[in-house]
């Protein structure tokens, strides 16, 4: 289903082109590792024909190759890249992803100049400092230090706060107060005092303490910014590797189109391996389509002329021609993704956790700010001494935990996750999954490994039909093939698509494939199975399962250990359901359910006050996964339970269930071990300020020791610990 | 005391300078593929620029 698949594919719908007719194309290369491999891969794309220029990113593993014309083969790409032998896909032109860049390049260069402010203005008010301790500084040349520290932070102060002034801004005119209205006002207000005092000649500015606030808060900016960055290439990255390619037939000619571009009546090319792109009805062809992603069924269904298909299902065995009777957006898929978007929007309505503190704090430190004002003015102080002390109340609260602990916290979760195979789309995310108390499981291909595997055969049956089952790419052939280990291959073969395969072992005729294929008549099923029998013998039948993943009764019992109730929901019927959760140790399953009563059941579950998440892969999880609490995809899920899902594990075990939630846990343990030390430290500090006590250089050192504590504590070891 | 006049100002454009060279950087796009030019240095044939630089 990549290019890689395809082969011949028309591919000019990934090409990004200008009026003249340049076009930039992007590629998606695994495999380069070393200055070798781009050598390779550069030189050679760089030969073709057409082409100006390549470019392999090692570090997103991105290949941009500039195309001079139309004359250029965007396909002749893919292929020179896969005869290399790298694994290539064309990667969709996004300008979303740009903007993504230029945001991380405006904080990173807010967070340069904040920085060069912070360091420089030190060269004056470290100086100034000393003079506040009666060391030899007059007067006159303390005002001097000053003028030369608001000459440096000044303009830095201003450029470097864009971020949190823009937002500030953004969120006041909703009418509501975020974090970045206190830091707005404290460092505007700062500057302002600060200005005032150095024309009047007094002891207290504060332009180190506007500069270093902002470079600490842009440094979790920057790391939240990180965090959703890595997190969304990474996503884009699976669905390039499942290109949105369907391909048209016009006439006699195949070609690529964006399946969002595909018309009801458009005759469509399935080869065996793709996917459904839209719903339609068979025209021509015999093949058998695996469901399993979008009802959880895992028994394959044969399809021939004039069956309906449901965008989704894999095509198996045999090419089809199909004609769409749906467009993409108005296919089985329309139905769940309303419910997925009903589920995303009341999980937007989650508050994180800094959100809530700041929803506390901010009005708090409002009201304590003007209350030193106004209180200090009415004992008599004047009103320049109220406004000072305002400004320092303001500052030594600056929410640093809030701002640059909880990104920490969560940048170091994601990456120790990272490592795990675990990728974490938002920080919100591991929030909502730390508070998790209920799991449910689907059955096919989360607890299950997704594939069959043959059952209770005898040695010898297995043996005499292997021959067969060696030369047959069908699925269950080839679970056949794998009990039987190497051996000889039959000859002669002829594999009828959707049906089964025909051959030659010693000499004597063989079938093997489905059971009227076989010769077996009036055989009903629900089981999956093949049969197997030499002309005029007795036909022998074999059946397949899903297996549970290997570690899935472990994961399972290590889940209940955390105190996590756990439950099964499957699309499957009720055997194979109810012997996959007693396997695996667990006693609350459903089976046979639809897309709808999956997510009606989370919902039920939601209002018993229970948080669930939910694991799933398949379409018929999707709307499940967007609406639970927190949700844990696979890494060979759909696209759209991926999408749905918070987090999506890549690798082999359930393991990384367990390991998630441990770290979110941890996580949010540290989070709220930051928030306590900075109300601690607020209920110091505060009171302080107010009173007159804090000097700049106690405003300086308190504020820059509190954010280090809350950053230390983020990022100290001991994630291990459950 | 009035060496400060001259030396503070020097001390606050070398810090300038090293933050439009950091800018320059930014903009360049050398921050966008550590892993690569790590590696291309190593080979006097690859091409050191970013495509993204040389095409705009």
């Amino acid at each position: 289903m990549t290019a890689a698949v395809a082969g011949h594919r028309d591919l000019e719908a990934f090409v990004r082109r200008d009026e003249a007719g340049k076009g930039r194309l992007e590629l998606l290369v695994t495999g380069a590792r070393c200055a070798a491999c781009i050598g390779k891969i550069e030189k050679a794309v760089r030969e073709l024909p057409g082409v100006n220029g390549a470019r392999l990113n090692l570090t997103t593993g991105k290949l941009a190759v500039d195309l001079t014309g139309r004359a250029a083969d965007p396909d002749r790409v893919v292929e020179t890249v896969e005869g290399l032998g790298y694994r290539a896909c064309l990667f969709d032109p996004s300008e979303a992803a740009a903007a993504q860049d230029r945001e991380g390049r405006d904080l990173a260069i807010a967070l340069g100049v904040a920085g060069f402010g912070a360091g420089n203005v030190m060269m004056f008010t470290v100086p100034a400092w000393a003079g506040l301790f009666g060391q030899e500084l007059n007067a006159p040349t303390l005002t001097v230090m000053y003028w030369m520290a608001a000459i440096v932070a000044t303009p830095c102060a201003l450029f470097a706060g864009r971020p949190f002034f823009r937002s500030a801004w953004a969120s006041v005119k909703r009418g509501k107060a975020n974090m970045d209205v206190p830091i707005s006002i404290g460092v505007i207000l700062t500057l302002i005092v600060s200005f005032s005092e150095t024309i009047l000649g007094g002891q207290h500015a504060y332009f180190d303490a506007a500069v270093t606030l902002l470079f600490l808060l842009l440094i979790g900016r920057y790391l939240d910014h990180r965090l959703r960055a890595s997190a969304r290439s990474a996503a884009r990255d699976l669905l390039a590797l499942q290109s949105p390619v369907a391909m048209r037939l016009q006439g006699d000619v195949e070609r690529g189109v964006p399946v969002a571009e595909v018309r009801v009546g458009d005759r469509l090319v399935l080869a065996p391996g793709d996917r459904v792109p839209v719903d339609g009805k068979v025209e021509s062809g015999v093949s058998e389509l695996d469901n399993a992603l979008i009802t959880g069924e895992t028994a394959l269904v044969p399809v021939e002329a004039g069956a309906m298909l449901h965008a989704g299902a894999l095509n198996l065995s045999g090419r089809l021609v199909m004609t769409a009777t749906a467009r993409s957006e108005d296919s089985t898929l329309a139905a769940i993704a309303r419910l997925m978007e009903a589920g995303t929007q009341s999980r937007s309505a989650y508050v994180r956790l800094a959100d809530k503190a700041a929803a506390l704090y901010v009005p708090i430190v409002h009201t304590a700010a003007a209350l030193t004002f106004v209180g200090v003015w009415a004992l008599g102080m004047g009103p320049r001494e109220a406004l000072l002390r305002a400004a320092a109340v303001l500052i030594v609260t600056c929410p640093c935990a809030l701002g640059l602990a909880v990104p920490a916290v969560q940048v170091a979760a994601s990456s120790r996750l990272f490592r795990r195979g675990v990728l974490v789309k938002s920080g919100a995310a591991l929030e909502r999954l730390s508070e998790v108390d209920h799991i449910v499981f689907d059955k096919t291909g989360v607890l299950t490994q997704g594939q069959p595997h043959l059952i209770d055969a005898p040695r010898q049956v297995i043996a005499m039909a292997a021959p067969l089952a060696r030369a047959s790419r069908h699925p269950l052939a080839r679970a056949l093939a794998a009990a039987a280990g190497r051996g000889p291959v039959a000859t002669d073969c002829v594999e009828t698509p959707g049906q089964g395969v025909e051959g030659l072992i010693d000499g004597r005729r063989a079938r093997l494939g489905r059971a009227s294929f076989v010769g077996v008549h009036a055989h009903a099923s629900h089981e999956t199975e093949f049969w197997f029998g030499f002309e005029g013998d007795t036909k022998i039948r074999f059946t397949f399962e899903d297996q549970p993943r290997a570690d899935a009764a472990k994961a399972i019992a290590d889940l209940r250990r955390l105190g996590l109730s756990i439950e099964v929901l499957s699309g499957d019927l009720e055997d194979p359901v109810g012997r996959i959760a007693r396997e695996v140790g667990i006693d609350d399953w459903r089976a046979g359910l639809t897309p709808f009563e999956k997510s009606e059941i989370i919902d039920g579950l939601k209002a018993q006050g229970r948080k669930v998440l939910m694991v799933g892969d398949g379409l018929n999880d999707a709307a499940a996964l967007a609406r639970a609490h927190a949700s844990m995809a696979p890494g060979a899920a759909v696209d759209a339970a991926q999408n749905a899902a918070d987090l999506v594990f890549t690798g082999e075990d359930l393991g990384a269930v367990t390991e998630a939630i441990a770290v979110a846990r941890t996580s949010r343990r540290r989070a709220l071990e930051n928030f306590g030390f900075s109300a601690l430290y607020n209920l110091v500090a505060t009171p302080a300020a107010m009173f007159g006590l804090i000097n700049p250089f106690i405003a300086a050192l308190a504020m820059s020791g509190s954010s280090i504590v809350v950053l230390l504590n983020a990022v100290r070891p001991g994630w291990r610990r459950r | 005391m009035n060496i400060l006049l001259f030396l503070a100002p020097a001390s606050v454009a070398l810090g300038a300078m090293g933050l439009l060279a950091f800018l320059w950087t930014m903009r360049a796009g050398q921050y966008d593929d550590p892993k690569g030019a790590a590696e291309r240095v190593l080979y006097d044939h690859l091409e050191d620029l970013p495509l993204s630089t040389k095409a705009e």
